[in-house]
């Protein structure tokens, strides 16, 4: 609900590197979002054309990258994919295990000429 | 070229937090940010916490809310610090809010400060405030498949308080579905269960959230 102040974020963030980097153009966004968070990225890459209108961001491809949901179960060591949010280990049953990914919303890096 | 970044969009926002963190820390104020859907009963469970707790600590109350002042004027009556904001459209509050609000609060007269956030279940869950409790409200009347829908703020609240158990019967509310379900999102979390309009369950609320307040003094 949120994603025009977050378009405008991923924005400033990146026209601050493109800048720092002399860049003329920014090509291409590439952002990672963790399935936990509340972000739909259909929104985002709907506001990115008016945020980025008239800056050297203007026709940057904004590139999602979906984290999955994983936790990790201390008693088997193992690693799972979460199913519907259940942070119960799908082996052995422990409830309280430990979230690896899926928390991710980060600019990971940009494309500038 | 491409050129490495690496950062949270959410970075700047959980600076100020940090820094709202320190402050709270420093002047021994406890900040509980409490979030739920318009309507869930966060004033009134905020109006019912002040009744109980009044004579214990020194409680002051951050109301957010899109425009108006509706709910920060129910409080006045507690006779008590009551700082209002107006996010002016935005659908939660966010650390820098809090951070210009708390310029209007004397933080050395309180022990326990309640941020009211904007009613909303998604929003508010991105961001942080400096809070030492995540609180969060779901009334009844919401049902009890909520969790699955709005997963981020289940995993990532200390506490729930069902509120208006009064109602429970009148729908199809199941109780002890909801508990499987949030405690296999969120292990950690601790659940109450209450009705501000009967007053139900609240001493057993109002006792626990004093003794969270004394344990953060004492820390
Ligand atoms: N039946 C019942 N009604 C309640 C209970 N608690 C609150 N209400 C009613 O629910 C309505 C909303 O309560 P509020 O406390 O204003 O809720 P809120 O979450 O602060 O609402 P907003 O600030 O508008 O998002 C009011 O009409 C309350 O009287 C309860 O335990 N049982
Ligand atoms: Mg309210
Ligand atoms: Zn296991």
């Amino acid at each position: 609900m949120h994603e025009l102040g977050v378009t405008e974020s991923i924005a400033s963030i990146c026209l601050r590197h493109a800048q720092s980097n002399r860049a003329r153009r920014v090509l291409k966004v590439n952002v990672k979002l963790g399935e936990l968070t509340g972000i739909v990225d259909h929104y985002v890459a709907f506001y990115w054309d008016m945020v980025t209108k008239d800056t050297i961001a203007q026709g940057a491809e904004l590139n999602f990258t979906k984290v999955p949901v994983v936790s990790h179960c201390p008693d088997c060591d193992e690693d799972f994919t979460v199913v519907e949010y259940d942070l119960t280990c799908p082996r052995c049953g422990r409830a309280d295990t430990e979230l690896v990914s899926g928390r991710e919303f980060l600019v990971e890096s940009i494309e500038i000429e | 070229m491409d050129i490495e970044v690496l950062e949270g969009i959410f970075d700047a926002n959980e600076k100020i937090a940090r820094e709202n963190e320190a402050l709270f820390r420093e002047r021994g104020v406890m900040a509980m940010n409490l979030m739920a859907s318009p309507g869930a009963g966060k004033t009134s469970l905020i109006a019912a916490t002040l009744q109980l707790l009044k004579e214990k600590l020194e409680v002051g109350v951050i109301e957010g809310d899109i425009a108006s002042s509706v709910d920060a004027e129910k409080l006045k009556a507690y006779d008590i610090p009551v700082v209002q904001i107006n996010t002016g459209g935005a659908c939660h509050l966010d650390a820098i809010m809090i951070q210009q609000a708390l310029a209007h609060m004397d933080l050395a007269a309180i022990d326990l400060l309640i941020i009211e956030n904007v009613g909303n279940l998604v929003c508010p869950a991105e961001f942080k405030l400096g809070e030492a409790l995540r609180a969060m409200i779901l009334s009844v009347a919401e049902g009890h498949d909520k969790p699955l829908k709005y997963p981020l703020m289940f995993s990532d609240s200390d506490v729930l308080v069902v509120n208006k158990t009064d109602l429970i019967g009148l729908g199809d509310f199941d109780m002890a579905e909801l508990r499987e379900v949030v405690t296999r999102m969120n292990p950690d979390i601790v659940i109450f269960e209450v009705s501000c309009r009967t007053g139900e369950g609240l001493g057993a609320w109002a006792d626990w959230l004093e003794q969270r307040v004394r344990d953060f003094k004492e820390s």
